[in-house]
C-alpha cells in the first residue's frame, strides 16, 4: 500500500472490476451459478478447470454460431476446390490425358472434400478464438493469486461491477449466500500496461515492411527490362558457360566457336586406309573383286540377305526389282517427282564393278541416301554379295546349274 | 481487496491437494522438474544421433543425387514410398484415438489422446520427407501446388499423386490444428504452474490467455467436437488417397478395390502398435502409470487384435479375389509372393501380423506391459513389411518378365529408415519434456469428482453435459 513510486497500483473502491467467489466442487459452482443467474446479472462468467457438466443450463449460455462458420467455411472450401480445378485444368491451361473430358468430377472429388475439411477445420479454430476473444493477454483476474488454481482445481465465480445490477453489498450478500471457500474483490487492473510493448510494436512494424519487399521486388521484376541472367538459387545446370557450334567465339581469329581439323588429323579408329576395303577402288579404278576382309561363305551372304532386308527392301523390294513398299506407297500417293528406285538386277548393274555397287550404297546416288554412315563396311559388302546372288537368280540360265540339280528344275 | 504486492501476474497460485490437483501434480511434474531423468538423457542421446544420421543420409543424396540408394527400374518407389506409407499409417492412429474415440464417447481415450496426438504429428511430419527427397530435387516439390508460376502451368488435379498432396497436407493441417486447440487449457495450467518469468511467458503465449471461462468452454467443447467431427473422414480418406497411388494403377497386386479399407486398417493397426510401444516407455520413465492403465494398454491390444484380424482378412481376400478375378497376371502375383523370391518378406510380414496378435486373445498378455511393449514393436516391424511387400513383390514382377529385376536397399536406405525413427524420437522426447503429454482438463472432466463420468446430478436437461457435449446423449436418460 505504500508504494509511492507506483501510485496506480493502489486500489481504490471505484476500481473495483467484480467480486470473485472461489468453490471447491463442481456442483457448488452449479448451484452458485443458478443463484446468480436468477438474480438477473448479465456481466458475469464462472472460471473452472475443465468443462463442468451443466454449467451452460446454470448460467444460460445460449448456442454458439460456432457451428454455422464452419458450414459456411466447408461450403467455401468446397466451392474454392471446384472452381480452382475447373479453372486451372479444364479453362486456363486445358489438360489434355488420352482424350478424356477435360472436365470430369469424380476424379476432382478428392480435393473437393480435402479443401472443404481444410476450410471447416482452420475456420473451427480461429473462430474459437475469435468468439471467445483470445489472444487474450491480461485481465484483473490474473491479479488475483489464489486464482490461478482455475487451472488446477478450484472453481470461480466472477461478477463484474460494470453490471447494471451490481451493488457492492448486495452482491456480497448474494454471493456469500451460495457458500463459497471464499471471496474476494477484484479490482481493476492498473499494473499490466493498456498499450502492447514498444519493442513489439517497432518489431512488427520491421516485419511488416520486411514481408512487403520481396513481393515488391517481384512486381518490379515482372514490369522491367534487364539484361543480367535471372537469379537462381539452384542453378540445375541452367546456365552453362560454353560456346555452342555455329556461335560466335571472341577467343579465335576467325571468331568462329567451332575449330576445323587441322591438315592430315585422323580420328582413333578412322585412318581407313585401306581403299579396296573402305572405298572399294583398287589402283585408282573400281574393284572386280571382293576385299581379302570379306570371306566368300555361307555366313556372310546369310548376313547380306538380313542386311539387305532391313535396309534395302522397303525401296528396292524383296527381289531387288525396285517395288518396294515405299515405292508403292509413292506411286499410290501420285504426288509426282517420285524417281522408281533401281532394279539391282537390271543388266548394266550386273556388270557393274563391285568397287562402284560399293560406292554407290557408301553415298548414295539420285534420291538414294548415303548408307555409309549407317551400315559398316564388312555389312555392305555382304549385301553386295547378296546383291550378286539376286543377279544370278535373276539372269541365270540353266547353265548355270549343277548338272545334278538340272533334272529337278525341267 | 488484495494488497497491492500481491497484484503481480507473475505469481505461482497455491497448490491444493484434491484429485483434480493430484492429476495437475503427475502431468506437470515433469515440466516442473529442473531435470527430466536419466532414461530420458539417454533416450534423447539416441535419437539426436539417429536424427544427425537421417539428415546426413539424405544431404548426401541430395548433393550426390539418389542414385546412392537401391532404386533401380523396375522398383523406382522402393525405400522412400515404403517409409512414406509406413509412416503415415502410423499417425493414423493418434487420429482415431483423438476423434473417432471421442466421438464414439470412449472415455478412456482421454489418458491417451493428447501424445498419441503428438505421434501423428511427428509421424505425418517423417512421412512428409520421404516423397519430398525421392523426387531428387527436394527444392521442387512447389510444382504441385497451385502456384502461378514462370511455365504457365497448373497441377494436374487427376492425378492420385496430386491427391495424395492435398490430402496428406491437409491431414498434417488439421491435426495440428487439433492438437494445438486440445493443449490450450492445458497450457494455461503449464502457464499457472510456471516458477520462471521465461516459462511463464512462453506457455502464457501459446495458452492466448485462456482462463477457463464457461462461456469460452462452450464454444471451445463445439469447436472440438466440430474438429472430431471434420477429422473422422479425414484420416479415413488420407489412407484411401494414399492408396489410390497404388489402386489405380494397373500392375497386379496394386489394382484392387479393396485397398482404401484395408490400407484404413492396416494403418490404424500399426499405429496402435506405436502408440503402444510410445505409452509403456512413458508411462514408465514418467510416472504416469496412475493416469496410463494397465486398463488403457488392455483396450489398446483389444483395438490391435481387430484391426490385425482385419487387415488379416484382407490378405486372405487378396488371395480370393486374383483366383476369383481369373487375371492370370494377378493370379500369378499372388503365388508369386508366397513362394517368389521375396518370400522372406511375405513371410515376415504373416508372422508379425496376423500370428503373432494373436496372443492377444489371452488376458495374461494383454495385461502384461513387456508382452505388449514387445508385440507392438512386432507389429511395427510387420506392418513396415506389408508396404515393402506390395511395392517391392508387384513391381519386380509384373506383365512383362523382360522386365523383371530385384531391388536390393543400399546402406544410405537403411540409414534414412534408421534415422527417421531418429526424428520422430527426438521430437516426440522433447514433447515430453516441454508439453503437456496428458489432456489434463479431459482427464480431471472425467475423472470421479469431474462429474462427467457418472449420471446426470443437477436435474438440467441437454447438453454441456457429456465430455464435450452432446444434444442426441441427453435423450439416452
Amino acid at each position: 500500500m505504500s508504494d509511492d513510486h507506483k501510485p496506480k497500483a493502489e486500489p481504490k473502491a471505484a476500481e473495483l472490476h467484480g467480486i470473485l467467489a472461489e468453490y471447491d466442487t463442481p456442483d457448488q459452482l452449479i448451484s452458485a451459478a443458478t443463484k446468480v443467474r436468477n438474480a438477473g446479472f448479465e456481466k458475469w462468467d464462472t472460471y473452472s478447470p475443465f468443462p463442468v457438466h451443466g454449467i451452460d443450463e446454470a448460467m444460460g449460455i445460449k448456442m454458439t454460431v460456432l457451428p454455422w462458420l464452419t458450414l459456411g467455411a466447408g461450403l467455401t472450401g468446397l466451392f474454392t476446390a471446384i472452381t480452382m480445378q475447373w479453372w486451372m485444368n479444364a479453362y486456363d491451361y486445358p489438360w489434355l490425358v488420352s482424350g478424356k473430358p477435360l472436365w470430369s468430377i469424380p476424379a476432382n472429388v478428392p480435393i473437393m472434400f480435402e479443401l472443404t475439411v481444410l476450410f471447416s477445420a482452420i475456420t473451427t479454430l480461429v473462430g474459437m478464438l475469435m468468439l471467445n476473444g483470445l489472444p487474450h493477454p491480461s485481465h484483473p483476474l490474473d491479479l488475483i493469486r489464489r486464482f490461478g488454481r482455475v487451472t488446477d482445481d478450484k472453481f470461480f465465480l466472477l461478477i463484474q461491477a460494470a453490471d447494471p445490477k451490481f451493488d457492492e453489498t448486495d452482491t456480497r450478500k448474494l454471493i456469500d449466500a451460495t457458500q463459497p471457500v471464499a471471496v474476494e474483490n477484484v479490482p481493476e487492473d492498473r499494473v499490466t500496461p493498456d498499450d502492447m510493448p514498444k519493442g513489439l510494436v517497432y518489431a512488427l512494424i520491421v516485419v511488416t515492411c520486411a514481408a512487403v519487399l520481396p513481393v515488391a521486388l517481384a512486381v518490379k521484376a515482372r514490369h522491367s527490362r534487364t539484361d543480367k541472367a535471372r537469379i537462381h538459387i539452384i542453378q540445375d545446370m541452367d546456365s552453362q558457360p560454353k560456346y555452342k557450334a555455329q556461335r560466335e567465339n571472341p577467343i579465335f581469329a576467325d571468331g568462329r566457336a567451332d575449330r576445323e581439323a587441322l591438315p592430315g588429323t585422323v580420328a582413333v579408329g578412322h585412318l581407313n586406309e585401306d581403299d579396296h576395303f573402305f572405298r572399294g577402288r583398287v589402283g585408282g579404278a573400281w574393284a572386280r573383286t571382293f576385299p581379302a576382309q570379306v570371306e566368300l561363305s555361307d555366313e556372310t551372304m546369310a548376313r547380306g540377305k538380313q542386311r539387305f532386308g532391313i535396309y534395302c527392301t522397303p525401296c528396292h523390294g524383296q527381289a531387288g526389282q525396285g517395288d518396294g513398299m515405299v515405292h508403292k506407297r509413292a506411286e499410290a500417293l501420285a504426288q509426282g517427282g517420285w524417281i522408281q528406285p533401281s532394279n539391282v538386277t537390271q543388266e548394266y548393274l550386273r556388270n557393274m564393278p563391285v568397287g562402284e555397287l560399293f560406292n554407290t550404297i557408301t553415298n548414295g546416288i539420285r534420291n538414294m541416301p548415303a548408307y555409309g554412315p549407317q551400315i559398316p563396311p564388312e555389312d555392305r559388302w555382304a549385301i553386295i554379295m547378296y546383291v550378286r546372288a539376286l543377279q544370278k537368280s535373276q539372269a541365270g540360265t540353266l547353265n548355270d546349274v549343277p548338272e545334278s540339280e538340272r533334272g529337278s528344275l525341267k | 481487496m488484495a494488497a497491492a504486492s500481491d497484484l503481480n501476474p507473475f505469481q505461482s497460485p497455491p497448490k491444493g491437494d484434491n484429485m483434480f490437483a493430484q492429476i495437475t501434480d503427475n502431468v506437470t511434474r515433469i515440466m516442473e522438474a529442473p531435470k527430466p531423468p536419466r532414461a530420458w538423457y539417454i533416450a534423447f542421446g539416441i535419437a539426436l544421433t539417429m536424427l544427425t544420421i537421417f539428415f546426413g543420409s539424405i544431404g548426401w543424396a541430395v548433393w550426390n543425387g539418389i542414385g546412392v540408394w537401391g532404386n533401380m527400374m523396375p522398383v523406382a518407389w522402393a525405400f522412400p514410398i515404403v517409409n512414406f506409407v509406413f509412416w503415415i499409417g502410423i499417425g493414423h492412429a493418434g487420429t482415431l484415438i483423438s476423434a473417432i474415440l471421442f466421438l464414439l464417447r470412449q472415455n478412456w481415450r482421454t489418458a491417451i489422446n493428447r501424445f498419441a496426438e503428438a505421434m501423428t504429428i511427428f509421424a505425418v511430419m517423417c512421412a512428409g520427407i520421404f516423397p519430398g527427397v525421392h523426387i531428387g530435387r527436394p527444392w521442387l516439390p512447389y510444382y504441385m501446388m497451385p502456384i502461378p508460376n514462370q511455365m504457365g502451368m497448373w497441377p494436374q488435379y487427376r492425378s492420385p499423386l496430386e491427391w495424395d498432396i492435398f490430402a496428406v497436407s491437409t491431414y498434417a493441417t488439421v491435426s495440428i490444428l487439433f492438437w494445438y486447440m486440445g493443449m490450450i487449457p492445458d497450457f494455461a495450467t503449464f502457464r499457472d504452474r510456471s516458477t520462471s518469468t521465461i516459462k511463464r511467458l512462453c506457455y502464457g503465449v501459446v495458452a492466448m490467455g485462456w482462463r477457463g471461462s464457461s462461456r469460452q468452454w462452450h464454444r471451445y467443447e463445439r469447436a472440438y467436437l466440430l474438429l472430431a467431427a471434420l477429422a473422422t473422414p479425414l484420416v479415413l480418406s488420407v489412407h484411401s488417397v494414399v492408396s489410390f497411388d497404388f489402386a489405380t494403377a494397373q500392375l497386379p497386386g496394386w489394382h484392387a478395390t479393396i485397398f482404401p479399407p484395408y490400407f484404413v486398417a492396416g494403418a490404424i493397426f500399426g499405429g496402435f502398435a506405436m502408440v503402444v510401444t510410445l505409452a509403456v516407455p512413458a508411462r514408465q520413465f514418467f510416472g504416469l502409470k496412475r493416469i496410463i492403465t494397465i486398463r488403457h494398454l488392455e483396450l489398446m491390444a483389444k483395438v490391435m487384435i481387430a484391426t490385425g484380424l482385419m487387415v488379416g482378412y484382407s490378405y486372405g481376400m487378396e488371395f480370393f479375389i486374383s483366383w476369383y478375378g481369373g487375371s492370370s497376371y494377378e493370379g500369378f502375383t499372388f503365388v508369386n509372393r508366397l513362394f517368389g523370391p521375396y518370400a522372406w518378406a511375405y513371410w515376415t510380414m504373416i508372422s508379425c501380423n496376423v500370428i503373432f496378435p494373436q496372443l492377444f486373445w489371452f488376458k495374461n498378455v494383454r495385461t502384461n506391459v513387456w508382452a505388449i511393449l514387445l508385440i507392438g514393436m512386432i507389429v511395427n516391424v510387420g506392418m513396415w513389411f506389408e508396404r515393402f511387400v506390395i511395392i517391392c513383390t508387384s513391381l519386380t514382377r509384373d506383365f512383362l518378365p523382360s522386365s523383371w529385376g530385384y531391388y536390393l536397399p543400399t546402406k544410405f536406405d537403411f540409414m534414412t529408415l534408421g534415422g527417421s525413427f531418429g526424428l520422430f524420437f527426438t521430437l516426440f522426447l522433447l514433447f515430453c519434456r516441454y508439453l503437456p503429454m496428458v489432456a489434463m482438463s479431459e482427464v480431471k472432466a472425467f475423472s470421479p469428482a469431474g462429474g462427467h463420468a457418472r449420471p446426470h446430478l443437477h436435474g438440467h436437461h441437454d447438453h454441456g453435459h457429456d465430455e464435450h457435449q452432446t444434444d442426441s446423449h441427453a435423450h439416452a436418460h
